[in-house]
């Protein structure tokens, strides 16, 4: 029995370990896994299946959430592969990339003083943009050159840029209010 | 024995079919619903009635009045007569707005709130659970059984300590809970068993006292919550005290008894409800010192009077679609629950926001009692493999407090359930054996603008020098969004001891304490109760393994399995005596022994999931 803690994501979905991963077929398969062990399936089981139940269908989600989004799918790959992204330390990140996020927050801030909606959703378009373009060196990093280490590199940026757009939401959505 | 013979070609009946309910335990309104033939049944009372006031009235002797007989108290006796109680639930002091017109004593207590009363000393948990004896009565009059099981609904937005009231509140009445399930979800279960709907929903829910909204994604049977907002104290009651705030204002008077309070507040609340079918209308209150107030309301005036109320529905509605992602044109529906959608400027302003005709087919009265029901029918195992799965979200974040009294989140709000986070801590002083965590619930930076949830205490922690030990904690949210916490020192795999201590909670001590007390009232016997209990966990567990070795025995050995087919036998011996203890002992031993068959059993159900999926994708 493999018991769930240690269970392999991809394999759990039974889905090849890929960065391009086919979305729709995760979506499918984790519904079906869910359908099996949700704790709902065990209402009327004894206490130690809920429990069983209950250990599964937590692994799914967080299998699912995992490999659903794609700046943690990379990490998990990255992490599968033994490599580090250390994102707690990014002193090591270039100038111009750090040059860069200054002005973002610059033109984020800007924008929030003037409570300009529409400066913001230029903003959040431009981010995805930018964020998108990344995405797509990272298909190519992890899935046909197999350079984890460059990989890492821009999922520390991607980080970064993920983080703005956190705040970005949260500008939008404090101007709503 | 009795022979059984069944028809030719009959086939012989299946196991009995469980009791299971589904109860709304509303603001202003509770119901219970069945499943019979498949069909969805709201219970009435013996008078024909769905709905049943949730007001409970206590008399000096303990002597408890629920409905329609407690309303009749609200303005003689308003101290002794709780109305909207589903508000305190889960609740401190200070969370409860203080406004005019209510007139319950606070008992001085810290944590949950709590009322004196004539009968003495109860809490919001005490009081809901006597709404809930009444609809588990009604059930059991109309079943001629005592039930399996019971789906209650929560506002969506409920926040773990409500939550975990609920479900004492359902402890304290007798009730097993199936499931705690989130009211729109119940309402779009209704919904989309109904009309076989699929595509991206909107559940607007406005009751008397709370307001939610829920995004769902209906795809071939499995509801995905994929966002939720709400605010907890928002709902019809507000409306009437605009009313209300109005009446005193345009007539003058001051600060009206209690008693007047409860006789303006029924008046406010009907001329609201005959506003939904008519432009004006005419309010009228006798008051206790020989006046009366008498005035004319418009639908314009009561529509500026609630202009802000309408409005502050629809800022939680902008977060859960952005949280979800999605723009308004999206969705493809928008379903309305609860009384108060019945108001025009309600359905009103949904329409203008969604660009769309809310849906309301559906009496918005019973649809969350359906949904709970039809769901209860499902746990309790009556359908065969044709039924759908419902994958619900936590409506808060959860953190625990850092330094400097910063809340860290641990888990973010919308995240599926069930879910579960481990975070390591470490020690601070040498030898350092205990430590404490302060879980928190909501969205701010700050612990004291969170909800506080619980201290967790961690014993038992092996001694070593400072910064050595690692213990990892776990925190596991259920389907329910009920918090455990579990925790182990990494190093030497020791399991801490663990004790919790609920904020605006009750303690297992104290339910404890108030199912005896109960019993106490009630002149019944805890032991007998809680040798039912066992011996219906015991039965459980003897069909639920002797189905599982019908259908999957093929994975164990055949020593396995008779090792199995021996903790069966001796559980049922122990099950047809009456010592609890020994048959929970059985239990115990059984499950112990079917641990490894239920962990294939999964791996193979896994399994066969994804390859029966496969068979069918290459079908298309
Ligand atoms: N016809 C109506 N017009 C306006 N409001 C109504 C109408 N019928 C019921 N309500 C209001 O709906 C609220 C109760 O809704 P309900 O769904 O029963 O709430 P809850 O789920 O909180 O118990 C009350 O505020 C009540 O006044
Ligand atoms: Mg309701």
């Amino acid at each position: 029995m493999i018991s769930a803690a240690t269970r392999d994501y991809f394999e759990l979905f039974q889905l090849p370990p890929v960065f391009q991963l086919d979305i729709d077929r995760l979506d499918i398969h984790y519904r079906e896994i869910q359908s099996r062990v949700h704790p709902d399936k065990a209402a009327h089981l004894s206490d130690g299946e809920k429990r069983l139940f209950l250990q599964w269908a937590t692994l799914a989600n967080e299998a699912y959430r995992t490999l659903r989004r794609p700046l943690d799918r990379a990490r998990y790959l990255l992490q599968i592969h033994g490599v580090e992204t250390g994102e707690e330390d990014n002193t090591a990140m270039p100038a111009e990339f750090l040059l860069e996020q200054i002005e973002w927050r610059e033109e984020l801030q800007e924008a929030q003083a003037r409570r300009s909606q529409p400066a913001l959703d230029r903003l959040s378009v431009r981010l995805r943009r930018e964020m998108n373009a990344l995405l797509d060196s990272l298909a190519t990093l992890l899935d046909v050159e197999r350079r984890h280490s460059a990989a890492a590199e821009v999922v520390r940026r991607l980080a970064f840029l993920e983080k703005l757009g956190r705040d970005l939401d949260q500008a939008q959505a404090e101007l709503e209010a | 024995m009795l022979l059984q013979i069944s028809e030719p070609g009959a086939k012989p009946s299946a196991r009995p079919r469980r009791l299971a309910v589904g109860i709304d335990l509303g603001t202003t309104h509770s119901l219970v619903a069945i499943v019979q033939d498949d069909r969805p049944i709201v219970l009435e009372d013996w008078q024909g009635r769905v709905l049943l006031p949730s007001v409970v009235h206590y008399h000096a002797d303990r002597r408890v009045e629920v409905g329609y007989e407690a309303g009749a108290w609200q303005s003689d006796d308003p101290e002794n007569t709780f109305i909207s109680i589903k508000r305190y639930m889960g609740r401190g002091r200070g969370d409860v707005p203080e406004r005019q017109g209510i007139p319950y004593r606070y008992a001085d207590t810290s944590g949950m709130v709590q009322f004196e009363t004539r009968a003495g000393r109860v809490s919001p948990v005490e009081v809901s659970a006597e709404i809930l004896k009444a609809l588990r009565e009604r059930a059991v009059r109309a079943l001629g059984s005592e039930l399996d099981g019971a789906v209650i609904t929560v506002p969506a937005y409920f926040d773990e300590a409500q939550r975990q009231a609920t479900k004492d509140a359902a402890k304290l009445a007798g009730l097993e809970v199936f499931r705690l399930l989130n009211e729109p979800t119940a309402a779009a279960v209704a919904y989309g068993l109904d009309q076989g709907a699929e595509g991206v929903y909107a559940v607007y829910d406005l009751g008397g006292g709370t307001f939610d909204i829920s995004i769902l994604k209906l795809t071939r049977g499995v509801f995905e919550v994929l966002s939720t907002n709400g605010d907890p104290a928002l709902g019809g009651d507000d409306f009437d005290h605009a009313i209300y705030d109005w009446l005193l204002q345009d007539t003058g008077i001051p600060a009206p008894a209690a008693g007047d309070a409860r006789r303006l507040l029924a008046a406010a609340r009907a001329a609201k409800e005959r506003l939904s079918e008519q432009a004006r209308t005419r309010v009228t209150v006798p008051l206790s010192n020989g006046s009366t107030v008498e005035r004319t309301l418009t639908c314009e005036t009561f529509e500026a009077l609630t202009e802000a109320l309408v409005k502050r529905t629809l800022a939680p509605v902008r977060k859960a679609l952005r949280d979800a992602d999605l723009a308004i044109g999206e969705i493809k529906g928008v379903v309305l629950v609860g009384g108060a959608t019945r108001m025009p400027c309600i359905r009103k302003a949904v329409a203008e926001f969604f660009g769309q005709a809310p849906l309301s087919d559906l009496d918005p009265d019973r649809v969350v009692a359906i949904g709970a029901a039809l769901q209860a029918n499902v746990l309790a195992g009556n359908r065969a493999g044709d039924d759908w799965l419902l994958l619900d979200v936590i409506p808060l974040s959860l953190g625990i407090e850092t330094m400097g009294g910063l809340a860290e989140k641990i888990i973010p709000r919308n995240a599926t359930l069930p879910v579960a986070r481990a975070q390591e801590f470490t020690t601070w002083k040498d030898g350092q054996t205990a430590m404490s965590i302060h879980v928190v619930q909501g969205e701010r930076e700050l612990v004291s603008e969170c909800r506080s949830l619980a201290r967790f205490e961690l014993r038992g922690i092996p001694p070593l020098v400072a910064g050595a030990a690692r213990v990892r904690v776990t925190f596991q949210v259920d389907a329910d969004g009920l918090l455990s916490v579990s925790a182990m020192e990494q190093t030497s795999g020791i399991e801490a001891k663990i004790e919790v201590k609920p904020s605006y909670g009750l303690n297992d001590g104290d339910i404890a304490r108030m199912i005896e007390d109960s019993y106490r009232h009630a002149q019944d016997d805890i032991a007998a109760r809680r040798l039912g209990e066992q011996k219906v966990e015991a039965a459980r567990l003897i069909e639920a393994t002797e189905a599982a070795l019908a259908a999957d025995g093929a994975l164990l050995s055949e020593d396995e399995r008779s090792v199995i087919r021996r903790h069966v036998e001796a559980l049922r011996e122990v099950a047809e005596g009456s010592d609890w203890e020994a048959i929970k002992r059985a239990s115990d031993a059984l499950n112990d022994a079917s641990t490894e068959f239920a962990g294939r059993r999964m791996d193979y159900s896994i399994k066969t999931a994804l390859t029966g999926q496969k068979l069918e994708e290459l079908q298309v």
